[in-house]
């Protein structure tokens, strides 16, 4: 069964439609990177999928695991296993890592019907998943995102997601601002992740990323459509001819 | 670590009844109204000095003469609306207290109950704080002498104001009105007309006080009314951590409190005076709740002395008060540490005062305030460098927090220097809850109540880090509870 399913998805955000049509299948266990130009909806889809107000839909649905995604509140999406790698991770002063995520483990496992882990599980379970991305446990006791450098705050994404353990993880733009050593960390962590029940939307502007994260599918988004579909050698066209070329091409049809 | 007097306190809770007594609860009341007559009743239902007597009719002309003449007397500065008290129809003594009585916890309002749970407040204690008429379990009178033997070995004297006049009157003569003299304003003029009762503390020279000195264990003596009086003294280089309030929220119908606090502080002296104020708000439309008028005040008299005030403020309808600091003594420090929230039809002008005299005097402020529902939060802060304060410096930051888009937040620094030797710095910012904060914590999966608790304690926390250890933990429930629902 598909973990993930998008049909016709229209929306908008005030007066400006921004999602004319979106429609996505991702088994489960696949890999799908989204490319496309800047402005061309990439990061509203997943603000959409994760449930951000701001965005209405105003048409199509979104299946997952079956279930209408649209539906449910977004700590709800949170708790069912849908997560998103912030494009720009937010910060919280005076709230330390170690409580957020022990906070939001539980509430997943309250929501489960298990039993909150103990201190030291939770504590080894951090040390685990920081290493998964070379993240300083040291950052554990600091305010989230809170004076971390850029790099640090998009493996710190990558570190929560290995803590919650999602089915269906987003990566919004998790490569931009990276250089090449901590885009390296970052694919490898997203790679020691992958698992046959567990699926990944990557969204990136750029090939590189896949370079290291080798998807299953690539799909090019253009003016909120998804307006071709291919395997990993289209990222590789992409690279070579530019978006300009599938712009064309989508114009002439 | 918990500290030894709450973990006795816990045992004795939880303990079995020893030495319980018949609390006869016929409140002894005088009739409603403010005259002469009623000043003097006081005092001498108190059986209280002449030189009291006196200090008490100076106060009560004194007030007199503010009050015929309330259109340039009473304080209309703050950033606050409401109806004026009436004086002259408020009951200004009541024995023990005018509080509600039960005979047991089941008559007891469910929601106050709920709340004591919640605070893991002992049943004994619970019974006790809702004001059940039934034998004491909690055996505070025992439990008061226990610590006051411990303290009278080092010289330490804490009891109510009223024995404190009786057993040392030379300590309270000199002290009492030093700080804030019944001249300084309306509410204070009138506290010293009319106080009931309140705490004192001595800390004599070069002890360092070995307890949290608490009104926690003065339960029983607590019931003073709506006129307390404070005086701590700390003689040179000894050092006390007061901590006044008890985090349940106390029911009590009494419209207005202006109370006193007066602090001083010898050379190399400290004082850590910690708050946590929750009366009664009124309800979410605005009626009932208590008129809060306190006067606070230390002084920084010797070198080196230090005083620091730490306030979580969360409950009364109306807050108006500014624990203030003077310092005197050279390279003497001030602080103020507060958290003001306020939700409902809450209002609060809350703030401090720094009066730099000494040189190489310090002082800093950190405020955060917040507000939910319809609710109005005022922070209101004077620094004073005088002519002589060479090198004084302050930080001040005031923070404020919006929860919500009908609450206010207001921010009113005033700023007095003489001395161009000063360095003053003031920060101020002011943020509503972010959507965005909000929705990281929504995306991993903690929902909206839990990721308000979450982000406002976030804000508060370096002024909570501020209290001690116990108080903090509840401190941080308190504000767990207050948060729900404040919000919409």
């Amino acid at each position: 069964m598909a973990i993930l399913q998008i049909n016709n998805l229209h929306a908008r955000i005030e007066e400006q439609n921004i999602l004319k049509g979106v429609d996505l299948t991702v088994a489960a266990g696949e890999v799908h990177a989204i490319m496309g130009p800047n402005g061309s909806g990439k990061s509203t889809l997943a603000s959409v999928l994760a449930g951000r107000e701001e965005f209405e839909v105003t048409d199509g649905n979104v299946l997952y695991e079956g279930q209408d995604l649209l539906e449910m509140e977004p700590d709800e999406r949170a708790l069912e296993g849908v997560f998103l790698a912030f494009q720009y991770p937010v910060e919280l002063p005076g709230v330390s890592m170690n409580n957020f995520l022990r906070q939001a483990l539980n509430q997943q496992r309250e929501y489960r019907g298990e039993e909150p882990l103990s201190a030291g599980a939770f504590l080894k379970r951090m040390k685990q998943c920081a290493a998964f991305v070379d993240l300083d446990p040291q950052l554990m006791s600091r305010a989230v995102n809170d004076g971390f450098s850029g790099g640090e705050k998009k493996r710190n994404e990558i570190f929560q997601l290995a803590m919650l353990e999602p089915r269906l993880a987003i990566l919004d733009e998790t490569d931009s601002g990276l250089d090449i050593d901590a885009l390296r960390t970052v694919a490898d962590g997203v790679n020691a992740l992958r698992r046959n029940d567990r699926s990944f939307v990557v969204i990136t502007h750029y090939q590189r990323l896949l370079d290291y994260i080798i998807p299953d599918a690539v799909h090019v988004m253009v003016d909120g459509r998804i307006v071709r579909s291919g395997g990993k050698e289209l990222a590789l066209d992409l690279e070579e001819k530019g978006y300009d070329w599938i712009r064309e091409e989508t114009v002439a049809v | 670590m918990p500290t030894t007097e709450t973990e006795f306190l816990h045992e004795v809770a939880a303990g079995e009844y020893k030495y319980g007594w018949e609390t006869n609860v016929e409140a002894d009341t005088i009739p409603k109204g403010l005259d002469e007559d009623v000043v003097r009743l006081i005092s001498a239902k108190k059986d209280e000095p002449e030189w009291l007597l006196a200090w008490r009719l100076r106060a009560w002309r004194h007030w007199e003469k503010l009050a015929a003449n309330p259109e340039e007397k009473y304080p209309r500065w703050p950033h606050l609306k409401y109806t004026e008290p009436d004086f002259r129809n408020i009951t200004y003594y009541s024995s023990p207290s005018k509080k509600p009585r039960y005979e047991s916890l089941d008559e007891v309002d469910e929601d106050l109950l709920e709340t004591f749970k919640r605070l893991g407040i002992p049943l004994a204690e619970q019974e006790k704080l809702a004001g059940v008429a039934v034998d004491a379990v909690l055996d505070s009178v025992s439990v008061h002498t226990t610590f006051k033997e411990e303290l009278a070995e080092q010289g330490i004297i804490f009891c109510s104001f009223g024995e404190a006049v009786q057993e040392h009157p030379e300590l309270v003569q000199k002290y009492m009105g030093s700080v804030v003299p019944y001249t300084d304003n309306f509410y204070a003029a009138l506290n010293a007309a009319v106080f009931s009762d309140g705490s004192f503390c001595y800390i004599p020279k070069g002890v360092r006080c070995p307890m949290e000195l608490s009104t926690y264990f003065r339960i029983n003596q607590a019931g003073t009314g709506q006129f307390e009086r404070t005086l701590i003294v700390a003689e040179e280089g000894s050092y006390v951590s007061y901590l006044e309030g008890c985090t349940a929220p106390m029911r009590d119908e009494n419209q207005l409190h202006a109370a006193v606090v007066e602090i001083v502080a010898e050379a190399h002296a400290e004082v850590k005076y910690s708050t946590i104020q929750n009366w009664y708000p009124g309800d979410n439309e605005g009626r009932g709740g208590v008129f809060n008028f306190v006067t606070k005040r230390g002084i920084c008299k010797g070198d080196h002395a230090k005083i620091s005030w730490t306030q979580l403020e969360t409950g009364s309808a109306i807050t108006w008060k500014y624990p203030s600091v003077i310092l005197k003594g050279d390279r003497s420090v001030g602080e103020f540490y507060s958290v003001a929230f306020t939700k409902g039809r809450q209002q609060a002008d809350t703030g401090t005062k720094m009066v730099h005299l000494g040189k190489n005097t310090k002082s800093t402020i950190i405020s955060k305030g917040i507000s939910g529902g319809r609710s109005n939060n005022s922070y209101r802060g004077l620094v004073k460098i005088n002519k002589g304060a060479e090198n004084a410096r302050n930080f001040s930051q005031c923070d404020s927090m919006l929860l919500g888009d009908r609450c206010g937040a207001h921010t009113f620094p005033y700023i007095e220097i003489k001395n161009p030797s000063a360095q003053v710095e003031h920060e101020a910012t002011t943020s509503k809850i972010g959507e965005d904060q909000m929705f990281y914590c929504f995306q991993r999966g903690i929902g909206e109540e839990a990721a308000i608790k979450l982000i406002v304690n976030g804000f508060c926390k370096e002024i909570l880090a501020k209290l001690p250890m116990e108080f903090a933990v509840e401190a941080q429930k308190l504000l767990d509870i207050e948060l729900e629902g404040s919000v919409g």
